[in-house]
């Protein structure tokens, strides 16, 4: 197992990051062993930025975000590390603390705002909900305070559709209704687990925009969870890719996005169809499946997936779970990869399939 | 929705038509001779058909389904013969719309017998229903909490434990040992408002609710366990959580209330048949309830108390089953028709 804290850190806001999750460990005792969903995972957040938190189905994304939201207490769980908001460990405080601080200083909206909101409540209901159990305000003005936010979300004739059920809402319209009720307290820290996974393709776009425009407002740190990597370059200022509940490759988006040192990241770009590219742009999908976290590969955990192994030599790539270190681009970017040479391995091999466009310029 | 109400009601008095028919017919073709049996063993063959003209079992099926449905939309005169009526002055009794026949055997209509009896059984059932919804629901969520510990499983243990003897048991174990040996509940026997006042009327239901309300418990808290542990895992209670919402608050506004459909359901159907099925337990405790009206009316093929009750039971089901979908309709905004 890799110790996180004697690698090299990520962003250069060490330390003082408004959010600084430090080695984090989500493990479930199951009766086949244990599954070690997050294993060591450790980033930092300012309030203003965006992380995207990309990976697939079982990376490890959600059961994160749900230990930075304290939603694991009373679960058979096992957490360590540290999760620092604003100085405080999450970890270490009280249950009756977390509930408090849940909503107030950490909120979330969910992937598929249907099943998230309660069917038999209104959806003006569920918002004063969120907004009373923080702060001691009479019916009326938690009434008051909801039809603003729906307003402030783009809900039209808000005063009306407060009382409306969420199965009389639009998916979009119960996305912003969601997004209404996770700001309704101003959080400092905003997880969206795939806000728009479950969303028309028109209205992603308008649900996108509107986290952008009130996160200028609030002045919220986000994490965005997400396997789209459009998503990510949209919103993202930086980016951490998980693969098999670790990180594999973090740094700032831009960077990520145009040198990727990782293959995880090639496959995951590989798969993203663009609609600008020529018809020689092939769309690559990353073979088999994501390992069982509760037998993973001793090596690096990408290894039976990955095409550039014969690069690395030997069977380094089989027997030794590769550090996190600093890219060859540099900056603050780090890479989870054996492959010295990854930058030249991707402008040679990569590009050329997946951006063909990209080459001859 | 009162639309809905509506059609539902027509369909259901059709049905209960369509029973009052299949009731009668199962009736006749079955091989006992109800003027022989009424008349007893040595009865000369004469007085048989005598009988027989005097019950009205000589006419044919569907003239006698014809005067039933007749008596229960206009009320009926008894001896249904005119000529024995004529004969008889002093046997005349009336029987007023919704009439649901005369026994003969009991020398009262079924109206009457049913008046005497239902009071019984909706007092026991009343009293059981409570305790078992109470402490059904209580139980029930009390091991979903605890899910997997010893609370869990003692609750669900010791429900399934009681639910294991069979009725008649726990009824007279509870006779002998609260009711006769310590003395905790009086000696059961059931006692009107009217005379004993509500305190007496509820003292003397309890041993018979309770026997009643072990046997529909265990159930309930099972259900009570699953559909609560269901909606737990739903997305809905996360994001109650990741609002900052307490744990009782959680459990109860969140999720008990989308365990309640299911629950509902399965209660109004409980409840109708506890109405008129309580009858082991009537027979236990020697109540005079529906249940045993109904084995004894079995017993002595006395067919128009047995029509009667089938009805009456058979409506109770579908009124029950309407309720719960109004009820359906209150619970769950989606089912509401706009």
């Amino acid at each position: 197992m890799t110790d996180l804290s004697k690698t090299p850190e990520a962003t250069p806001a060490k330390g003082g990051a408004f959010l600084s999750v430090r080695d984090l460990k989500v493990h479930f005792t199951t009766s086949d062993g244990i599954v070690k969903a997050t294993d060591g995972l450790s980033f930092d957040l300012e309030r203003g930025k965006t992380l995207g938190i990309v990976g697939e189905s079982g990376s490890g994304k959600s059961v994160s975000s749900s230990a930075i939201m304290g939603l694991h207490r009373g679960t058979n769980a096992m957490l360590s590390g540290e999760i620092l908001l604003d100085g405080v460990d999450l970890l270490k405080v009280s249950n009756e603390d977390m509930r408090k601080r849940r909503g107030r200083d950490v909120a979330m909206i969910f992937q598929d705002p249907l099943s998230a909101m309660h069917p038999y409540y209104t959806v003006g209901n569920q918002i004063m909900e969120a907004y009373q159990v923080h702060n001691d305000v009479t019916k009326r003005e938690a009434r008051k305070r909801a039809i603003e936010m729906l307003d402030r979300v783009g809900i039209p004739q808000p005063d009306r559709r407060v009382d409306d059920y969420p199965h009389q809402f639009s998916g979009g319209m119960r996305q912003r209704a969601m997004i209404a009720m996770g700001l309704i307290n101003n959080p400092s820290l905003l997880i969206a687990d795939e806000p728009t996974t479950a969303l028309d393709v028109t209205v992603q776009a308008q649900i996108l925009d509107l986290l952008q425009d009130l996160q200028r407002d609030f002045d919220a740190a986000i994490i965005i969870i997400t396997h789209d990597l459009g998503v990510v370059a949209e919103m993202a200022d930086d980016v951490l890719v998980m693969y098999a509940g670790r990180a594999v490759e973090y740094g700032p988006g831009k960077e990520i996005l145009t040198n990727p040192e990782m293959p995880y990241t090639w496959g995951l770009l590989s798969s993203v169809p663009d609609l600008t590219a020529s018809t020689e742009a092939k769309l690559i999908p990353i073979r088999g499946n994501p390992p069982s976290l509760l037998n993973p590969p001793p090596g690096c955990p990408f290894e039976p997936r990955c095409d550039h192994t014969a690069k690395v030599g030997g069977d380094l790539c089989r027997t030794t779970l590769p550090d996190l270190t600093p890219a060859n681009s540099g900056g603050s970017h780090v890479k989870r990869c054996h492959i010295k040479n990854a930058d030249e391995v991707y402008e040679a091999e990569i590009l050329p399939e997946i951006a063909p466009d990209l080459v001859e310029d | 929705m009162v639309a809905y109400i509506i059609r539902r009601v027509i369909v259901g008095l059709l049905m209960l038509v369509a029973m009052s028919f299949i009731v009668f017919a199962l009736f006749m073709k079955n091989p006992v001779d109800p003027a022989q049996f009424s008349c007893g063993k040595n009865c000369p063959p004469e007085r048989i058909e005598e009988t027989r003209h005097a019950l009205g079992y000589d006419q044919p099926l569907v003239v006698q389904w014809g005067n039933f449905l007749k008596g229960v939309a206009v009320g009926r005169e008894y001896p249904a013969d005119e000529k024995m009526r004529e004969a008889n002055p002093e046997l005349v009794s009336e029987c007023a719309a919704p009439c649901l026949g005369f026994s003969q055997q009991l020398q009262m209509t079924v109206n009457e017998e049913i008046a005497e009896a239902a009071p019984i059984s909706i007092s026991i059932a009343m009293v059981a229903v409570v305790i078992w919804v109470i402490f059904g629901v209580l139980f029930g969520v009390l091991a979903a909490v605890f899910k997997g510990t010893l609370i869990d499983r003692g609750v669900v243990g010791g429900t399934l434990f009681l639910y294991a003897f069979p009725t008649f048991f726990v009824g007279a174990l509870l006779i002998n040992f609260v009711a006769i040996k310590w003395g905790i509940f009086p000696a059961p026997g059931y006692v009107p408002i009217a005379e004993g006042g509500v305190g007496q009327w509820l003292l003397q239901l309890m041993l018979p609710g309770f026997t009643l309300a072990v046997v529909y418990m265990a159930g309930y808290v099972r259900m009570t366990r699953a559909f609560v542990l269901e909606s737990m895992s739903e997305d809905y209670i996360r994001t109650a959580k990741s609002k900052g919402v307490k744990g009782g608050k959680v459990l109860f506004k969140h999720a008990l209330r989308a365990a309640l459909t299911p629950l509902v359901t399965m209660f109004g159907l409980d409840f109708a048949a506890v109405l008129g099925g309580a009858i082991i337990t009537e027979s236990v405790f020697n109540y005079y309830g529906l249940g045993k009206l109904a084995v004894t009316a079995n017993n002595n093929y006395d067919l128009p108390t047995i029509v009667g009750l089938v009805l009456l039971l058979g409506g109770l089901v579908i009124v029950a089953n309407i309720i719960v979908d109004i009820l359906y309709a209150i619970i769950d905004p989606r089912v509401r028709v706009a």
